[in-house]
């Protein structure tokens, strides 16, 4: 069995009445593996985990999980899924506790299962606040709770961290973290931070405007951008706007935002002394300048020429 | 059959855990028949203007009833009546013709008394309950010279079941199942969709039945529970009675919920912003509220209007009610008014249930 994989997507578009939100996207989780799905806002990374989860059917394509296709099998399907949305309003007339033990009675659960959520999700203090009630922080730990009451094979979560402190965050980290080690799930994850990524997921999908950039590990992603590290810098006088190095085989850009020019290389020690003997040359005066290894954000910029975040 | 349990818990304590319901849907109607039925019936102080057009200055009749000798030409007041149909107070307003008819057009008065020589002509609506009352109220003591309470000969008009109590009670009934439906369920649906809450639940392993099915039990229940909160009212303070069959009652109870909660899964099954919700919600029931005959006879309208009016859900539950309340009507006369009603609630529940977004 462990060679079917857990998600696979095939070729799946997705269009609204103006927009086409998902355009032929396919790719395929394996048992086990956390996937982060990075992207800017409307990517189409929310329409993508919707038809995954079945609540929305694709246009074209297939979506197959564990080997089942949503059609004739969405109840063994839902059982099987752990899913947060990125907005849900829960009831806000009931109380956390009744919150847990509505959604456990669809799986047809113990009830004993409610009370391990909040343990797990740190919500004990709250079993009987009212949903209403609850801080926005609480409320995501509430919908990760009823993702997580079904001991699910495959989690979905879509911007499950958004909006948190820092320290909240981290704690859904650990939280998954711990799922990963002791029950071996499988996760998909839609974020904005790049660190949430980093620190969690193995495999990194990056979106933008309904297909799919780029899709790896870390290390690869960094591999096809020729280059693992960052030379980032500004200049006195701007008016340089022709300005080149004489390797046309070093990619450079300009971000417009800071101001800053940015080149991509393999190894900071053997290219910066060349690198700044050229600009000397050139009689180019350098203002600041910042050597680092290459993130996502950067990994984005050059694929699009634009921030995540934007 | 546990989710089953969990969901209706859930819609019970949606319910009371919203303040403002406990008094809309138990107390407001009765706080309605409470007010309308006083308004209306002998149990108030009622006062009662009555246009006097003289035609002649030298009538006698009038002016020795209301003891106006000195014939200034100012309001008259009387009171009429007896301890059964109750004591009401007439203002005779002395008025020209144009200014009598522009009195009824204004709804000030319902009868205009025309004062001829040694008699009076009584104009009014035949159909108009009030101004029957008063012409017999005011002929009858005119007659009798005196305008004392021996009026022995007339049967009073405020016989149980021809009260404006008895027609009110039965409406409210309706009013309140289909008030209980359109803004219990499908405003609850509706409002669950555009929270993205119906998504959430239906990404679950939940039957979309059973789920639907809660909303229906729980209508029911409540549905009933407020039926006899108004009627046990109306028995105590206005002593009003079921003539008819009460098995009869309860299955009128039963198909009025069944055709308004189809109706309101019909009216949820799409949009998912409660402000169309509101929209929705007041167009179906408006113009029920208006025709149907809730608080005032639908007879008053247009021939053709009628016809319509007739086939109006409301209008059936409303009318069969009262057969019911006044005329004791059992299943016999009430058996087609109730397959009506539950075959019209199972097809919008159909057709609601086959385009329902879940999403
Ligand atoms: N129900 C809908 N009707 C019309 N357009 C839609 C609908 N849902 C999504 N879209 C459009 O599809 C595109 C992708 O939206 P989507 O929500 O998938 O983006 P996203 O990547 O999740 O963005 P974000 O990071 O802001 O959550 C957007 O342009 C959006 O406006
Ligand atoms: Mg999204």
């Amino acid at each position: 069995m462990s060679g079917i994989p857990a998600i696979s997507v095939n070729n799946v578009i997705k269009s609204f009445k103006d927009v086409k939100a998902v355009k032929g996207v396919s790719f395929t989780i394996k048992k086990g593996e956390y996937c982060a799905l990075l992207g800017p806002n409307g990517a189409g990374k929310t329409t993508l985990m919707e038809m995954i989860e079945g609540i929305q059917n694709p246009d074209q394509g297939e979506i197959i999980i564990n080997g089942q296709t949503w059609k004739k099998n969405e109840l063994e399907i839902h059982k099987i899924l752990g899913i947060s949305l990125q907005e849900t309003n829960f009831f806000d007339k009931l109380k956390v506790g009744e919150t847990l033990e509505l959604f456990s009675s669809f799986y047809d659960l113990e009830s004993e299962r409610s009370n391990e959520i909040l343990d797990l999700v740190n919500l004990q203090e709250k079993k009987n606040a009212l949903v209403k009630n609850l801080s926005g922080g609480q409320r995501q730990r509430l919908s990760l709770g009823i993702a997580l009451i079904n001991r699910p094979e495959i989690l979905l979560l879509d911007e499950p961290t958004t909006g948190l402190d820092p320290t909240a965050r981290r704690e859904v980290w650990e939280i998954l973290f711990r799922l990963k080690k002791e029950h071996n799930i499988t996760m998909i994850l839609t974020t904005h931070y790049m660190e949430e990524a980093d620190y969690l997921c193995e495999r990194i999908i990056i979106m933008d405007k309904g297909t799919v950039l780029a899709d790896g590990t870390l290390d690869q992603l960094v591999a096809k951008n020729n280059g693992a590290e960052i030379i980032e810098f500004s200049i006195e006088g701007e008016a340089s706007n022709g300005f080149k190095l004489n390797d046309e085989k070093i990619k450079m850009v300009r971000d417009d935002k800071n101001e800053k020019w940015k080149i991509t290389v393999d190894d900071i020690a053997s290219t910066l002394p060349s690198f700044l003997e050229e600009m000397k040359q050139k009689g180019i005066k350098i203002k600041s300048l910042e050597c680092r290894k290459m993130t996502l954000d950067d990994i984005f910029i050059s694929m699009t020429g634009r921030r995540l975040d934007e | 059959m546990k989710q089953f349990l969990q969901l209706t818990k859930i819609q019970y304590l949606e319910f009371f855990r919203e303040p403002g319901v406990i008094f809309w849907a138990l107390l407001f109607p009765i706080v309605m028949a409470w007010g309308l039925g006083l308004a209306f019936s002998g149990k108030a102080k009622q006062e009662r203007t009555v246009a006097w057009v003289k035609t002649s200055a030298d009538g006698q009749l009038m002016k020795n009833f209301v003891h106006d000798t000195a014939g200034n030409n100012k309001e008259s007041v009387k009171i009429l009546g007896n301890k059964k149909t109750g004591f009401v107070t007439y203002h005779f307003v002395p008025s020209t013709w144009e200014d009598a008819t522009l009195m009824v057009k204004r709804g000030r008065t319902t009868l205009i008394l025309e004062d001829i020589h040694d008699s009076i002509k009584y104009f009014f609506d035949p159909k108009n309950p009030e101004a029957q009352l008063a012409y017999f109220q005011i002929s009858t003591a005119l007659k009798n010279g005196s305008g004392s309470d021996d009026q022995g000969q007339i049967q009073p008009l405020d016989q149980k079941g021809l009260r404006y109590i008895d027609f009110l009670v039965p409406g409210l009934l309706a009013m309140n199942i289909m008030f209980g439906s359109l803004w219990g369920v499908s405003y609850s649906l509706i409002e669950k969709r555009s929270k993205k809450l119906l998504r959430r639940m239906i990404a679950t392993p939940m039957s979309k039945t059973a789920f639907l099915f809660s909303y229906f039990v729980t209508r029911i229940s409540l549905s009933f529970v407020e039926v006899i909160f108004l009627l046990f009212f109306s028995w105590l303070y206005f002593d009003m009675t079921v003539q008819g069959s009460i098995p009869a009652l309860i299955a009128m109870v039963l198909a009025g919920n069944i055709v308004f909660f189809g109706l309101a899964v019909l009216l949820s099954s799409r949009t998912a912003n409660t402000q169309i919700a509101n929209g929705i919600i007041n167009a179906v029931s408006m113009p029920m509220m208006i025709c149907s005959g809730i608080f005032f006879s639908y007879h008053n309208f247009p021939d053709w209007l009628t016809i319509i009016i007739r086939q109006l859900p409301l209008t059936i539950i409303a009318d069969t009610m009262r057969s019911i309340f006044t005329e004791g009507a059992g299943f016999a006369e009430t058996k087609m008014a109730i397959l009506q009603l539950t075959a019209t609630g199972l097809l919008f529940f159909v057709i609601g249930k086959r385009i329902y977004k879940w999403y």
